[in-house]
């Protein structure tokens, strides 16, 4: 026994004889992880969220949350002897004064973005392969869950340097809250600590910011990689790969080292990131006051769409019995936002309802053959992407020379005719795709060899595809529509006939596909 | 949803391909070789980071095309600090997909059900425990527990009220009385309506006590843009056109429809353009709406001139200024 041996076998007496670890990490090191290049999003949500807690606790050494009135005396020439608050000079302070400190402004503003955006993809991806089904539904909710914090502790975090873009961001919040009926008015001066924009509200948010929301983060992203675990992870079709087992690599040593080595590649594009491209120049913006603005005032992205709804809802407000409703607040910024989370969050069971499958899923759907789900994703998409676009329609139409009223036209009808048709291409799309891969089993792949025939016929050679793939092609499950009767076997009228016209339609709709290939229509092609 | 179709064929055993690294000692002397090259280069990088921290002064910069000037030791850090990590992923990732084993194995997923005998004895012990706390028998303890927990819901509620001042007339209330003087923003000096050329914009606060010291709760509902049109440019009711002076018109500078700075004015359309949601308001037609989601016209304030000839407001915002709010009656 080498000394190293002797070492790691007396630590590992020592834990088991107190914890009784030794079964259960030895189980856990042999856990499997199936392997595939969108299985990586997640990764990245996880390590920028540690990038972002090192590089923000970094930044709370130096950063004074306070909107105390200070007069700037630092290292940055054009903004010296100006009133600002100490939160804003306190950033001019790690942006100029402080050795790294733009660097590491820079890192976490980027993670921040990066956070987002594989949050986002990690969505696309869980929901277009169906991974949310059964038994992953909770883990579901709590990702959604996890976005819409994302998006809260983002608008924090970049409304606290206190610069006048910021502060214009805080001024829409704060009108956001008072559009609220009734309690508005009175939420907006707690939270606000009195009339717009006080001085209480960005050691409130700070607070917020760096304690509470990130300790949620963290509970969350717990358990939801918890749940990762215990239920192990999906993992696409194909040969050897059933719904009762996982094929992958072993945690150690290939996983441990594959997903170590990419939270420091994460890290370090985010470094490379924060070094050369700059984002959020707070100094450009100046200190924040109610009377002056900046063209071209921008949230982040992830905030850009629910600016750009904003943008194109029509003016309208209710006057009424001493009383004011402001439709084009609270649909754009409250009651749309709110259906499409909350319908995000539900979709896992409207989907179970509609094709009536209570069974768990391990295999994970190739988009195409799901029209209607990843049609409806299509649709989303682009219902978010057209808001996006209005969201910046000042800065697009400085940059293209369009008129800002032409780009707004344009959302206001877009936004109602376009999702739709995106969903009906994509279904036809995905019809196209399956018919295509019927064809490639049956008929073989087109090898571009041209053969002329002793008559004089030219016809192209197909090629039989690989087993692998022809497996693949023929792995998914035929969609067949719920059978639901208005009458029962007696005869006797069943009840909720509304609904059940309403599940039998939708059911319809979800299993519009393309016939699989049969054994039987394989024979015949072989007998040719 | 059964499927009736069985699969073509799923015998077809998954096939591992040896790498060169298993077969050729020499590619995996290189392997190994490249991944101590890419450990060594995270090093470089930790030194750059060390020597551009400690040796390089903050007022030096360096061309680099596309980027301009940059500041060298932020760069020199940075990259530093980028290639120190990135390499170290790097370096790890090469080394798993080259040396370390490839081969897949298979797991067996347990089905999450627990079993009918299980869920049996759940249901029993529950109920076991629940009759043990008798809740159903003790009639005052379980009343007098919800009024308990019902009352105790409250303090965390009443806590939070220091959080802020009710907003009582807040809102509605600006610092503009009858005869409050228009001064310059900024400047803070008196406006003689001969200071304004037609055409002329002009930021304007009232003149308080303290005009150096502003809080900026006043200057989120303050700021008076004055514009001057020529008379005959205005298409305005008679009481709309009694609040101008000599062709000078002021609107409140926050917006009706989210309290932006409408910081914007087209000279030739004579147009104010908010820059947060582009709410578009025509100056001549007493800053009505015609583009966007504002559904108010920015309050107009009645303005004169005082004894000296300075600019003064004849009487306070008849209506609140900024965004609307429950509590706000308008007409």
């Amino acid at each position: 026994m080498t000394t190293t041996e002797k070492i790691v076998g007396n630590t590992a007496n020592f834990v088991d004889e107190r914890l009784g670890a030794a079964k259960w990490v030895k189980k856990s090191l042999n856990k499997v992880f199936p392997d595939h290049w969108s299985f990586m999003f997640g990764e990245v949500c996880m390590y920028s969220f540690v990038i972002l807690l090192l590089s923000g606790t970094f930044l709370t050494l130096w950063f004074d949350p306070s909107q105390k009135d200070v007069i700037y005396n630092g290292a940055y020439e054009p903004l010296k002897g100006l009133k600002m608050s100490a939160a804003y000079a306190s950033t001019l302070n790690i942006s100029f004064e402080v050795r790294g400190g733009l660097l590491m402004r820079q890192i976490h503003h980027w993670a921040a973005n990066i956070f987002m955006a594989a949050i986002v993809a990690h969505l696309l991806r869980v929901f277009f392969t169906g991974a949310f089904r059964k038994p992953r539904e909770f883990n579901w909710i709590l990702g959604i869950l996890l976005l819409t914090l994302g998006l809260v502790e983002g608008l924090f975090g970049y409304s606290l340097p206190d610069d006048l873009l910021s502060g214009t961001g805080l001024r829409i919040t704060s009108a956001i809250i008072q559009a609220i009926p009734v309690v508005g008015t009175y939420v907006s001066f707690f939270l606000f600590g009195g009339a717009f924009p006080g001085t209480d509200f960005i050691p409130r948010i700070f607070t917020l910011h760096i304690l509470l929301i990130p300790g949620i983060f963290l509970a969350v992203i717990t358990i939801h990689v918890m749940l990762v675990w215990y239920q192990k992870h999906t993992q696409f079709p194909g040969v050897g790969r059933t719904e009762t087992n996982v094929v992958g690599h072993p945690i150690l040593p290939v996983y441990m080292a594959k997903a170590g080595g990419f939270f420091f590649v994460v890290f370090g594009i985010t470094a490379f990131l924060g070094a050369v491209a700059s984002i959020n120049p707070i100094w450009l913006y100046g200190p924040y006051t109610p009377g002056q603005i900046s063209a071209g005032s921008q949230p982040d992205w992830y905030m850009g769409w629910l600016d750009g709804l904003v943008r194109m809802a029509p003016p309208l407000e209710t006057h009424a019995f001493g009383h004011t409703i402001s439709w084009n607040i609270l649909i754009p910024a409250v009651i749309v936002p709110g259906i499409i989370f909350t319908g995000m969050a539900l979709y896992p069971f409207i989907e179970s309802w509609i094709t009536g499958d209570k069974r768990e899923h391990h295999l994970l759907d190739r988009p195409r053959n799901v029209p209607n789900r990843t049609a409806l994703g299509v649709m989303s998409v682009t219902f978010v992407m057209i808001s996006l676009i209005n969201g910046g329609n000042d800065i697009i139409a400085t940059n293209f020379d369009l008129s800002i009223n032409q780009i707004m036209w344009f959302s206001r009808i877009g936004i109602f005719i376009l999702p739709p048709l995106a969903f009906i291409i994509t279904k036809r799309l995905c019809l196209s795709l399956q018919r295509a891969d019927r064809e490639l089993l049956l008929h073989g792949a087109e090898s571009g060899r041209l053969l002329r025939l002793p008559h004089g016929e030219f016809v192209e050679v197909h090629t039989p595809i690989s087993p692998e793939k022809a497996f693949l092609l023929q792995s998914h499950e035929q969609l067949t529509p719920l059978e639901i009767e208005d009458v029962d076997a007696r005869g006797v009228r069943r009840p909720g006939a509304i609904k059940n016209k309403i599940q039998r339609r939708l059911s319809k709709a979800h299993a519009v596909s393309v016939p699989k290939v049969t054994e039987q229509e394989l024979k015949e092609i072989e007998n040719h | 949803m059964s499927n009736e179709l069985t699969p073509i064929d799923d015998s077809v055993a998954p096939q591992h391909a040896p790498r060169a690294t298993d077969i050729n000692p020499v590619s995996e002397k290189r392997a190994e070789q490249q991944v101590a090259i890419l450990f060594g280069l995270s090093g470089v990088g930790s030194v750059l980071l060390i020597y551009s921290y400690i040796f390089v002064a903050d007022n030096v910069f360096i061309f680099i095309p596309i980027m301009g000037n940059q500041n060298a030791q932020q760069l020199g850090i940075g990259i530093g600090m980028a290639m120190s990590l990135f390499f170290i992923g790097i370096a790890a990732i090469h080394w798993a997909k080259t040396l370390m084993p490839d081969k897949e194995v298979v797991n067996h997923r347990h089905e999450f059900r627990s079993s009918d005998e299980d869920r049996a004895e759940l249901v029993q012990t529950v109920k076991e425990g629940v009759a043990g706390v008798q809740l159903g028998r003790r009639k005052l303890i379980k009343r007098s527990l919800g009024a308990a927990v019902g009352l105790f819901a409250l303090p965390p509620v009443l806590l939070l009220r220091d959080l802020g001042p009710l907003p009582g007339k807040q809102l509605e209330m600006t610092n503009w009385k009858a005869g409050t003087r228009l001064l310059t923003d900024p400047g803070n000096r008196p406006i003689l309506a001969s200071d304004l050329e037609v055409g002329a914009v002009v930021q304007v606060l009232p003149a308080v006590d303290h005009e150096d010291e502003r809080p900026l709760s006043d200057i989120a509902k303050d700021p008076v843009l004055l514009i001057r049109l020529r008379p005959q440019d205005f298409q305005l009711t008679p009481e709309k056109f009694a609040m101008t002076h000599e062709g000078i018109i002021a609107f409140s500078k926050i917006c009706s429809h989210m309290g932006c700075a409408v910081a914007l004015y087209e000279q030739q359309t004579k147009h104010l353009l908010c820059p947060c949601h582009q709410s578009t308001f025509d100056v001549t037609r007493g800053a009505k709406v015609i583009f966007g989601p504002a559904a108010r016209p920015l309050p107009q304030l009645d303005i004169t001139v005082d004894a000296e000839g300075y600019l003064v407001s004849r009487a306070p915002f008849n209506e609140a200024v900024g965004p609307s709010f429950w509590e706000r009656n308008s007409q």
